[in-house]
C-alpha cells in the first residue's frame, strides 16, 4: 500500500487503474484489504494522475494560438489561448503596466512587455514564468523587436532615447540618445522594426524621425530627418515595411518618409486636415501602431475630432472622412482588410464601432462597457478581443456577426497581444 | 471699532478660504475623482503619476508649484500642448480638492 501512496508516473497509473479493475478471483491471495479499498485506491490513482498533468511545470503545446492580456493596475499579465479562449497562466510583479506594450519572439514562446517604468520583461508563454526582467530607463514607453529577432529596442521619455537589447540575455548592446542639434534631450515615441535590420522612431520634443540601422550592433548608424512637423506623438509603418508616418499633435498633418527611399526626406502628408476647425480637447492621445491599411486605404484617427481619415496609400492624398461616435484612439483593420474597428477617447470610451471599408460607411456600434481601451484581433479575424477596463473584462466578439461568444475576467485589462504579431514588421 | 470691523474681515476672509479649501466632494465623487486621476490622467502622468508624455504628479514634483495655477491648469488646459481642459467634467471645488489629493499623494 505503500508504494501507492508514493508519487507514480502516468504509465504505473495506467497499469494500476487497469489492475484495480481486474476481477479478483483471478488473483491469488489477494490481501484483504485490497478488496475492501480497491475502489478508493482507484480513484487515488486516478486523481493523482490527473493532479500531476494539471500541475506540469510547462505545458507541451504550438504558441500560435497564444497572447497575452495586460493587468494594468495590477502589473500583471494573463496568458491566453485564442483558440479555447481561456487563460492559462498568470504572472505578476511586472512593475507599472500603464500603458505597456508586448512584441513577440520569432519562434513565439516568449514575450518581451514594456513597462511605463522602463522595465523590460522577457515572459516564457508555455511556462508561464517571468524568465528576466531589467530596469532600463526611468520612463518608457514603446519597443520593437529587430527584423532577424536577435534585438529588442526599447523607447524611453526619461531619459530620452532608444536602448537596444540582445533578446536572448536581454544584456543591453546598444545606447542610442535622443538629443537635438540644440542638446535638449527628446521624449521618443513610434519605435517600430523596419527591413533591414533597422529601428525607426520619433523625437517628441524635437520634431525628428531618425532610422538606426543596427545591421551591426556595435556600430549602430543613425540618420536623422529634421523639422517633420511639432509634437509628433506617434508613428506607424505599413505592413511591407516602407512608409513610416508619424502622427502630429501640434499641426494638422502626418509627416512619412518612404523607407525605399529615405534621401526623399520627411514629407508632409493631409496638411491642414482639420481646415483650421478647432480642435477639442484631446483626453486620450490617438495610437498608430495598431496600423489600419485596407486595400489601397489607409484609416486613420483624426486628432481632435470625431472623425476617421481614409487616405489613399498610392498618393497619400485624402479620399474621405467618416464621422465617427468620438475621438478616435485605436483604428484597426480586421487582418483581412474588410473591417475596420474604431475605440474612442474618454469619456466616449464605452463604443466601439465597426467601419466596412468598401462602403467607407460605419456598420456597426456597440457598447461593450466603460473604458474599451484595446482591441486584438486573432490571426485570421474571425474574432475580435476588446479589454473593458472599467468592467474588468476581456470579450471576444464573432467579427461577422458582431455575437459576443465568450468573456474572460481581467483586472483593469489594456493592451491584447497575440503571437501572431511576431510575423509582422511593425508589431 | 474699526478693529473689531478689521478683526471681522480677517475671520470672515479666514472662514471663506477654510470653506473653499475643506469643501470637499462626498465620499462617492472622491472615489470617482480618484479613479479618473489613476486611469485617466493616469494615460499621460502614468497611472503610479511618475510622468509620461505629461510630466510626473508626485508630491515632490508640486511643492514649488502654487495651488491656484494648478487647478487652472487642470481645468482650462495648456494651450500648446497635449493637457486638456477638464472644465466640463470638474467642477472648481473637484479640481481643488484633486490637486490637494496629488499633493498629499493619495492613491499612491
Amino acid at each position: 500500500m505503500i508504494w501507492l501512496l508514493a508519487p507514480v508516473k502516468s504509465v504505473r497509473n495506467h497499469f494500476l487503474l487497469l489492475s484495480t479493475m481486474l476481477p479478483l478471483r483471478f488473483i491469488e491471495k489477494v490481501p484483504d484489504t485490497f478488496r475492501c479499498y480497491r475502489w478508493i485506491i482507484l480513484l487515488f490513482v486516478f486523481f493523482s494522475g490527473s493532479y500531476q498533468t494539471a500541475s506540469a511545470q510547462c505545458l507541451t503545446r504550438g504558441t500560435g494560438d497564444m497572447g497575452l492580456i495586460i493587468e494594468r493596475a495590477t502589473g500583471s499579465v494573463q496568458i491566453v489561448d485564442t483558440t479555447a479562449k481561456t487563460s492559462l497562466f498568470r504572472i505578476g510583479e511586472l512593475g507599472d503596466l500603464s500603458h505597456a506594450s508586448a512584441v513577440f519572439s520569432r519562434d513565439e514562446r516568449y514575450a518581451y512587455i514594456f513597462g511605463r517604468d522602463g522595465g523590460l520583461s522577457k515572459i516564457d508563454l508555455l511556462c508561464g514564468r517571468l524568465v528576466k526582467r531589467v530596469v532600463q530607463a526611468g520612463n518608457s514607453i514603446g519597443g520593437a523587436i529587430s527584423q532577424d529577432g536577435t534585438l529588442v529596442a526599447v523607447s524611453n521619455y526619461t531619459p530620452g532615447g532608444v536602448k537596444v537589447f540582445a533578446a536572448d540575455s536581454l544584456a543591453l548592446v546598444a545606447d542610442l540618445p535622443a538629443v537635438a542639434d540644440d542638446g535638449k534631450p527628446s521624449k521618443v515615441v513610434g519605435l517600430v522594426d523596419a527591413p533591414g535590420q533597422q529601428f525607426v522612431y520619433t523625437l517628441y520634443d524635437a520634431g525628428e524621425i531618425r532610422i538606426a540601422d543596427m545591421s551591426d550592433p556595435d556600430k549602430p548608424d543613425v540618420q536623422t530627418f529634421h523639422n517633420i512637423g511639432r509634437l509628433p506623438y506617434d508613428a506607424l509603418i505599413t505592413p511591407d515595411g516602407r512608409f513610416y508616418i508619424a502622427g502630429l499633435f501640434g499641426e494638422d498633418g502626418l509627416a512619412l518618409v518612404d523607407l525605399w527611399k529615405p534621401q526623399g526626406g520627411a514629407q508632409r502628408i493631409l496638411d491642414h486636415y482639420g481646415n483650421g476647425r478647432e480642435k477639442l480637447p484631446v483626453y486620450k492621445m490617438p495610437h498608430l501602431e495598431g496600423w489600419a491599411i485596407a486595400g489601397h486605404y489607409a484609416f486613420l484617427p483624426a486628432v481632435g475630432q470625431h472623425e476617421v481619415l481614409v487616405v489613399d496609400s498610392q498618393t497619400w492624398k485624402e479620399v474621405g472622412r467618416i464621422a465617427v461616435h468620438g475621438q478616435p484612439v485605436f483604428v484597426v483593420a480586421r487582418p483581412d482588410g474588410r473591417q475596420v474597428w474604431v475605440n474612442f477617447a474618454h469619456p466616449l470610451n464605452d463604443t466601439v464601432q465597426v467601419i466596412d471599408t468598401q462602403s467607407l460607411k460605419v456598420i456597426h456600434s456597440m457598447r461593450p462597457g466603460k473604458g474599451v481601451l484595446h482591441m486584438e484581433f486573432t490571426p485570421r479575424g474571425e474574432n475580435v478581443w476588446l479589454s473593458v477596463r472599467d468592467a474588468d473584462q476581456v470579450q471576444v466578439y464573432d467579427t461577422e456577426n458582431f455575437e459576443r461568444v465568450a468573456q474572460l475576467q481581467a483586472e483593469k485589462p489594456s493592451g491584447i497581444f497575440f503571437t501572431a504579431r511576431a510575423h509582422r514588421t511593425g508589431l | 471699532m474699526r478693529q473689531s470691523h478689521y478683526k471681522l474681515f480677517v475671520f470672515s476672509m479666514l472662514a471663506s478660504m477654510a470653506a473653499t479649501a475643506f469643501a470637499a466632494p462626498d465620499a462617492a465623487r472622491q472615489a470617482e475623482l480618484l479613479y479618473l486621476l489613476k486611469h485617466d490622467c493616469g494615460s499621460c502622468h502614468g497611472m503610479t503619476r511618475q510622468g509620461g508624455l505629461g510630466p510626473p504628479l508626485l508630491p515632490e514634483n508640486l511643492q514649488e508649484r502654487p495651488t491656484s495655477l494648478m487647478v487652472y491648469t487642470v481645468l482650462e488646459g495648456r494651450p500648446g500642448t497635449p493637457m486638456p481642459p477638464w472644465r466640463g467634467e470638474l467642477t472648481e471645488q473637484e479640481a481643488n480638492w484633486l490637486v490637494e489629493a496629488m499633493r498629499r499623494g493619495e492613491g499612491l
